[in-house]
């Protein structure tokens, strides 16, 4: 009952800063409305890092405890973490055509280093299909996903040590967090976005988690059963010798 | 396009995924838990 509530209170969330987004918050001198944009673009951003950033840990967590809670995390952070990669890209997209006049360029490393982080963890999702066994499954995913990790510090960075299109941090650095280079209003309408977007991220986190628990249950409980059935059968079929 | 149609095109993928892969979420949850299970 209490996820319920967190989905609903998240809901709400969303709904308040889309609309602050699309129509409290003026446009901007130099953008005009593609500004909007940026607030779901770099709220989806900031929630891919956390997302694989939870996968790797939790699989650090697996390798560490061997408890398959961690790695029913772990899934959970990697399939919400290309959702957000992927609303992220979108995002940028769409506010790169108007604004640089071009909606990709591959030469900029934010862009790339971002497609990988994607492609990274797109992968990180089907290589856990290769295996039914449940603890294999968890600790090949685990050192997958620890590696695929690498890539998140380089997609933050990548517009402080090399030179691209993509601008750097508004304030997600140490020196701009009490200086940002935006106006307080553009500020606290991408905070609020962050933040209901971070609601939906926990409640989605929650559901996928506790999807990932009954998968494995239902994976264990055909495995018993088909071990109970071959049971079953093996002296039956010794009778009928 | 103008530059609403971008941001509509942003937030309607967006805003409109996050609510479709809950929807989805949801429903691959309730189908193999039950509907009791889920409403917690």
């Amino acid at each position: 009952m209490k996820t319920r509530i967190l989905g609903f209170v998240a809901l709400g969330a969303v709904v308040a800063a889309t609309a602050a987004a699309l129509f409290v918050v003026p446009p901007d001198q130099n953008q005009g409305d593609a500004q909007r944009i940026m607030y779901p673009h770099v709220a989806s951003a900031w929630l891919a890092y956390l997302s694989f950033g939870v996968t790797a840990i939790s699989g650090i967590g697996w390798l560490w405890k061997r408890d398959l809670r961690f790695d029913a995390v772990a899934v959970a952070g990697a399939e919400i973490g290309v959702m957000f990669t992927a609303f992220a890209i979108w995002g940028g997209m769409m506010w790169g055509r108007p604004i640089w006049g071009v909606y990709w360029q591959w030469e900029d490393p934010r862009l790339t280093t971002t497609a990988l982080l994607l492609a990274l963890y797109v992968g990180y999702l089907l290589f856990r299909r290769l295996t039914d066994d449940p603890e294999r499954r968890a600790t090949r995913a685990a050192i997958v996903g620890i590696v695929a990790a690498v890539d998140i510090p380089i997609v933050h960075f990548s517009v402080e040590w090399w030179r691209g299109l993509h601008q750097t941090a508004t304030i997600g650095s140490p020196e701009r967090v009490l200086d940002p280079a935006a106006p307080g209003v553009f500020i606290g309408t991408l905070l609020g976005m962050l933040g209901a977007f971070t609601l939906a991220w926990v409640y989605l986190m929650i559901r996928r988690y506790q999807l990932a628990r009954a998968e494995v249950a239902r994976e264990e409980a055909v495995r018993i059963a088909r071990l109970m059935a071959a049971r079953a059968t093996g002296p039956a079929a010794e009778v009928a010798r | 396009m103008s530059d609403a149609g971008f941001v509509i095109a942003a937030y309607a993928v967006i805003i409109g995924g996050l609510g479709l892969y809950t929807v989805a979420l949801w429903r691959r949850l309730r189908s193999i838990q039950g509907p009791d299970d889920e409403a917690r």
